[in-house]
């Protein structure tokens, strides 16, 4: 299967690899992902607790090429986002964006799933409820 | 070092050697005649070349030529041995035998006859990949017709067995049906010494051309039939209609004499580039080959890179070497090789493995290549692996509850 040159690009040159002290209170860490199903993201968010916005983003993936791509763009489109912002990143998105074909979805779903997870960690580190939790 | 493409994917295909290539090219103009035309000199010179090359391939397998039946390949010629032979001895049994690591073509035929009222036992194989003989001979049942085991595995390039497997049928008069795809005109193959009746083997598989297979039908002690699949102008002896396809078997036949000659020397060259294949890349921590390595091919490695996923660690070298996965992700249920889940890997390891198959054509200076081009991609691979890291800072990764997806 040919990939498209916008993942091969992300895949050689990966942004933002690395990982942030999960133990810190403005730090939101999101594991997803099993490695029997040959697919696990880790996407962790730094959040400036002045701004509320995202400054940081770090990620390590272990699998296929449209995975890497896949959290290697979402931790480039997090950047400078507030959480809320952050939220709406949708995986069709990534999927255009990095012209995945449709056995690799499941990729972006994935890396959708880890800003959520890593936001969801976040929020509950510092007590902060979501709005749709607050709404019901 | 900037190279031409490296090619270590020869369990998937060989390339067609350029002397199979030259005999071959006679026979798609100046001799085209169809082998079965019986009236006039294009069809005796068609004829003939099939002759001939049918004598190259009994050769090879030291066989009689009548015991050669041409195909379009080994898939067609798995079908024929099994559907043949389950149809022309079902009213002895319905019970056939074969292991959980055989290739698609008998795997899924077996399938097939099950849904017809065949009886399958598909056994399954220790960590090395190789048959436990004493569960096999307690897998045989009075209605048992048939084993089928494949002579070695496409995947770990896994030896079978196969002089065992043979007394174990004769002791119970059962027939012996083996996938030769693999083994033959790469290590010696001898059907008839090894007590095996029905064989199925390709062109492609030994630097000859695609599209061109055979069954091996043993003719005495015992005489064997297979009821034909393919029905038409009776060719084949009747087991399997069709115009010949000349030039490949006249390609076939080229390729059996060569690898018949050169088989010693092409295994042994072999076994030491990839023998320095698995130690060079060995030096990465993690490391495990997959099979038996006392009994396996020459020119295969089958390796895992812990924490590494199979597709993604190709894409950091697959603009410049071809070799196989284990690691099946480019279908959406993501499902890793099951021959390596049938050797009792995780799905893990199985998802980390890569399939090394060495050829002919295959030198020292590319495997030198490969190893530094593989152990970098691994350790990039590994940089991005938040599992390798976790590994690395001692967590336990089984005490983790994954997210299944």
């Amino acid at each position: 299967m040919a990939y498209s040159n916008k993942v091969l690009e992300h895949f050689k040159n990966p942004r933002n690899v690395g990982t942030l002290d999960k133990g810190a209170k403005n730090v939101g860490t999101g594991l997803v992902g099993a490695p029997e199903c040959g697919d696990v993201m880790r996407l962790q968010i730094e959040v400036d607790a002045d701004t509320g916005l995202i400054q940081d983003a770090k990620f390590k993936t272990f699998g296929c090429g449209s995975a890497i791509a896949s959290s290697s763009l979402a931790t480039e489109w997090l950047k400078g986002k507030t959480v809320d912002e952050a939220l709406e990143i949708d995986n069709m998105d990534i999927v255009e964006e990095l012209a995945l074909p449709p056995v690799k979805i499941h990729c972006s779903v994935l890396a959708e799933d880890a800003i959520k997870d890593a936001i969801k960690d976040y929020r509950q580190k510092n007590g902060i409820e979501s709005k749709a939790e607050a709404a019901a | 070092m900037a190279l031409k493409k490296i090619y270590l994917d020869n369990n998937a295909t060989t390339p067609c050697d350029p002397r199979v290539v030259e005999t071959m090219v006679p026979y798609f103009f100046e001799h085209h005649g169809n082998a079965a035309s019986r009236s006039h000199p294009f069809g005796w010179e068609a004829e003939e070349a099939v002759d001939y090359a049918r004598e190259q391939v009994a050769n090879l397998i030291y066989a009689d030529s009548k015991e050669i039946i041409f195909t379009s390949g080994a898939t067609e010629a798995d079908n024929l041995a099994l559907k043949g032979a389950y149809e022309m001895y079902r009213r002895k049994g319905n019970h056939i035998i074969t292991l959980t690591t055989e290739h698609k073509a008998v795997i899924d035929t077996c399938h097939k006859l099950e849904k017809q009222g065949a009886e399958i036992t598909f056994l399954d194989v220790e960590r090395d990949g190789l048959v436990d003989l004493k569960k096999l001979e307690a897998a045989i049942k009075p209605n048992t017709i048939m084993i089928s085991v494949m002579w070695a595995n496409n995947e770990t390039g896994v030896i079978q067995p196969m002089k065992g497997i043979g007394e174990i049928c004769k002791k119970h008069g059962v027939l012996f049906f083996s996938d030769g795809t693999q083994a033959v005109g790469k290590i010696p193959t001898n059907p008839r010494e090894l007590g095996i009746h029905l064989m199925a083997f390709s062109a492609h598989k030994m630097y000859g051309p695609k599209g061109v297979g055979a069954l091996y039908v043993s003719r005495k002690n015992p005489r064997v039939k297979v009821t034909a699949q393919v029905d038409g102008g009776g060719h084949e002896r009747g087991m399997r209609s069709g115009t010949l396809n000349v030039p490949g078997i006249v390609g076939f036949g080229k390729a059996a004499e060569i690898a018949k000659k050169e088989m010693a020397q092409d295994a042994e060259r072999l076994s030491g580039l990839r023998d320095k294949l698995e130690k060079g890349l060995c030096q990465l921590e993690e490391t495990y080959i997959n099979g038996n390595v006392d009994h396996r091919m020459p020119h295969v490695a089958n390796i895992s890179f812990k924490h590494v996923e199979g597709e993604g660690l190709m894409m950091t070298f697959n603009q410049e070497i071809a070799l196989s996965s284990g690691s099946a992700c480019t279908s959406a249920s993501l499902e890793p090789s099951y021959v390596l889940i049938a050797l009792g890997l995780g799905d893990d390891l199985a998802h980390s493995s890569l399939r090394f198959s060495l050829g002919r054509f295959s030198t020292e200076e590319e495997v030198d290549y490969t190893i530094e081009a593989i152990s970098k991609g691994v350790n990039h691979m590994r940089d991005l692996s938040p599992i390798w890291e976790m590994f690395k800072e001692g967590v336990d990764l089984t005490k983790i509850e994954w997210s299944e997806h």
